[in-house]
């Protein structure tokens, strides 16, 4: 990986942080109508994983989805708008925190139903191989989806027909309140690839580089059409399940420990022990994250929020 | 004088006919590649089109519905086969959370122009699990189209329509008309969504029947005419967006309502007939408006039974005659 690389997927990383906390001050002073799901200490996925993919290629993602649609090319002031409940957001404040889309930049969705845009991925694949393009598409969910029959048809088809789709399992160790080991009998989520007759590798998905290389194997075989991939990438989810989770079970102990294993800091020091950046340039990219995630912000705050008839625009309501 | 085809045909050549025009149409199910599908409504296809455009799927209902929205929302024009509309159920979180909701949770950014196809209602001792007449979930979910052709001409002129929409449209095959002739131009021809039809015209009272109830009910008419009581039919056709004006427009000039749905009797499409002609032409009703519908119970397979549950002509010339009485 070159050094431009390396300091691009910092940034990503950065800003996707700076934005989940955020929204997180903007929860707790009513800015934002709901409880988001927020995706601090998973950064070096949505960066790893989005940095190989083109505008043109396309994503689907869960609820815990912000990060995913920075990463790919969303404007966080479209996004922070967006969940905001404001007009100018993504969506004109029709989807929220759980419904983002922006299709030029590849971003197809965010959903809300655990599991349900892991078929939807699967068909952008099959256009993307009906159309004869060289394009991916790409699927984040999370452990709990895995154990969902969506993730079991999904797979099944795609590795049938090799269809050019990258099947991101963030495994954060936790399905709302229930652990993984609660959930399933299984150590690793990648060996199910097997199971479907595709690639299967699980990785540390706190280490971008890790995540970074899994992902540059997968995108070249769909690009080359010769089917899909299953990552799981090992994670952990620092905070509760939504804003205001209190989350009894599990232990402070547990959270303190995975906050020793940041992937900010984890690629920082990287960077810094093999002379990339220093500690100043890591506090310049601070700091312009910093300073852009507070314009979004401050632009979030300033729109208005959409029109209440405009909610029975595009609704179907026969009138 | 046009051509006297079958219901299948005609659904097929419309398919056909689309096929042909805009090669981002394909088909996907489980079956509708070289078997030619449950009924052969795609019959020839894999020679036509190969296995691509009609393609076969394993039997997974959820994949088969979200994958086919996903293809549409990269400019496909997916029609999606899942069989029985019993089997939908399988697949609802794909066709009702994603497929129609995933349009205006976009805010138009994206589009999910899917027809799913299902075959629905009654045929011989198909039970519990294959005689479903569910069309009221997908009514009662905003985003989707529901288009229950009973001719055809309908069918042909249904299909390509659904089709063309840009949105996902809920197409619904009545077993028990399959089989039926009637005559259908060799050209493709659209029929509008939304647009009931008139199928029989009458003065007494008015029937809205759909599917196999609009042939029953045109069995009753016949005897009834017989008794000297002219009933209007008229068949909506796309249960979402329904045709209010023409239905009104009947109800207003007869005074009488007979909603026969094959669906269930509470929350479904015979009840909102009731509810809306009530909420509207209360003034010009004769009598309260009634409906007729599949009795409240779970399909049951022995023809006794079965034959119990369902409307028929008999039943719907009785209510008829009992709404004439007074």
């Amino acid at each position: 990986m070159d050094t431009i690389t390396q300091i691009r997927l910092l940034e990503t990383m950065l800003r996707v942080r700076k934005a989940e906390l955020q929204l997180a001050i903007m929860y707790k002073n009513g800015k934002v109508p709901c409880a988001a799901h927020l995706y601090e200490g998973q950064e070096a996925i949505a960066a790893g994983i989005c940095d190989h993919l083109r505008h043109d290629d396309c994503i689907t993602s869960t609820h815990r989805g912000h990060g995913h649609c920075i990463a790919k090319g969303m404007p966080i002031k479209k996004m922070i708008a967006e969940v905001s409940a404001k007009k100018t957001g993504c969506c004109g404040g029709k989807g929220g925190t759980m419904h983002l889309f922006m299709p030029e930049v590849g971003v197809m969705g965010t959903v809300g139903i655990v599991g349900g845009g892991i078929p939807i991925a699967t068909g952008i694949g099959l256009a993307m191989k009906m159309q004869n393009t060289d394009r991916v598409a790409v699927s984040f969910f999370g452990d709990g989806a895995a154990n969902n029959g969506s993730f079991h048809e999904s797979l099944n088809l795609a590795a049938l027909w090799k269809l050019p789709v990258i099947y991101i399992c963030e495994n954060n160790l936790y399905a709302t309140s229930v652990a993984v080991w609660r959930s399933t009998p299984i150590p690793d989520i990648g060996i199910r690839g097997s199971a479907y007759g595709m690639p299967g590798v699980t990785v540390d998905g706190n280490h971008v580089d890790e995540v970074y290389a899994a992902m540059e194997t997968a995108v070249a075989r769909g690009r080359a059409g010769e089917g899909p991939t299953l990552i799981e990438c090992k994670t952990y989810r620092i905070r509760g399940h939504f804003e205001g989770d209190d989350a009894f079970y599990r232990t402070k102990e547990e959270v303190a420990e995975a906050r020793k294993r940041d992937p900010i800091d984890y690629w920082k020091a990287h960077l810094i022990a093999n002379g990339a950046i220093t500690e100043e340039t890591f506090e310049a990219m601070s700091a312009k994250a910093d300073e852009e995630v507070a314009e979004a912000a401050a632009f979030a705050d300033a729109s208005p929020y959409p029109e209440p008839e405009s909610a029975l625009l595009l609704s179907g309501n026969p009138a | 004088m046009a051509r006297r085809i079958r219901f299948v045909e005609a659904l097929r050549e419309g398919m056909r006919q689309e096929m042909e025009r805009d090669p981002s149409v394909f088909v996907m199910g489980e079956g509708v590649g070289p078997h030619g599908s449950c009924f052969k409504q795609t019959e020839n296809f894999t020679n036509l089109f190969g296995i691509d455009r009609s393609r076969d799927t394993p039997i997974s209902e959820l994949a088969i519905a979200g994958a086919a929205a996903g293809a549409a929302m990269m400019g496909m024009r997916p029609i999606a086969d899942l069989m029985w509309i019993d089997f939908s159920m399988l697949a609802m979180d794909q066709i009702c959370n994603q497929a129609a909701k995933l349009p205006y949770i976009s805010n138009g950014q994206v589009k999910t122009p899917v027809v799913y196809r299902m075959t629905t209602g009654k045929s011989k001792s198909n039970a519990a699990h294959h005689s479903g007449s569910f069309y009221s979930w997908f009514i009662n979910t905003p985003g989707l189209k529901v288009v229950v052709p009973s001719t055809p001409y309908d069918a042909k002129g249904l299909i390509i329509s659904a089709i063309r929409d840009d949105g996902p449209v809920i197409y619904l095959e009545h077993k028990l008309l399959l089989n039926n002739r009637g005559e259908v131009p060799e050209e493709p021809y659209e029929i509008p969504l939304g647009v009931a039809d008139i199928k029989r015209e009458g003065t007494d009272l008015t029937v809205v029947a759909t599917g196999a109830m609009t042939v029953f009910t045109m069995t009753a008419a016949q005897k009834l005419e017989k008794e000297g009581v002219s009933i209007e039919i008229i068949d909506p056709r796309t249960l979402m967006p329904y045709d209010k004006d023409t239905i009104l427009a009947s109800v207003r000039k007869t005074g009488r309502l007979l909603a026969v749905d094959e669906g269930y009797r509470y929350c479904g499409f015979g009840s909102e007939m009731v509810a809306m002609t009530a909420e509207n032409a209360w003034d010009a009703l004769k009598q309260p408006p009634r409906q007729l519908t599949t009795m409240h119970t779970t399909i049951p397979f022995s023809p006794p039974m079965e034959d119990y549950v369902f409307p028929n002509p008999d039943r719907i010339a009785d209510a008829v005659r009992s709404m004439m009485q007074s």
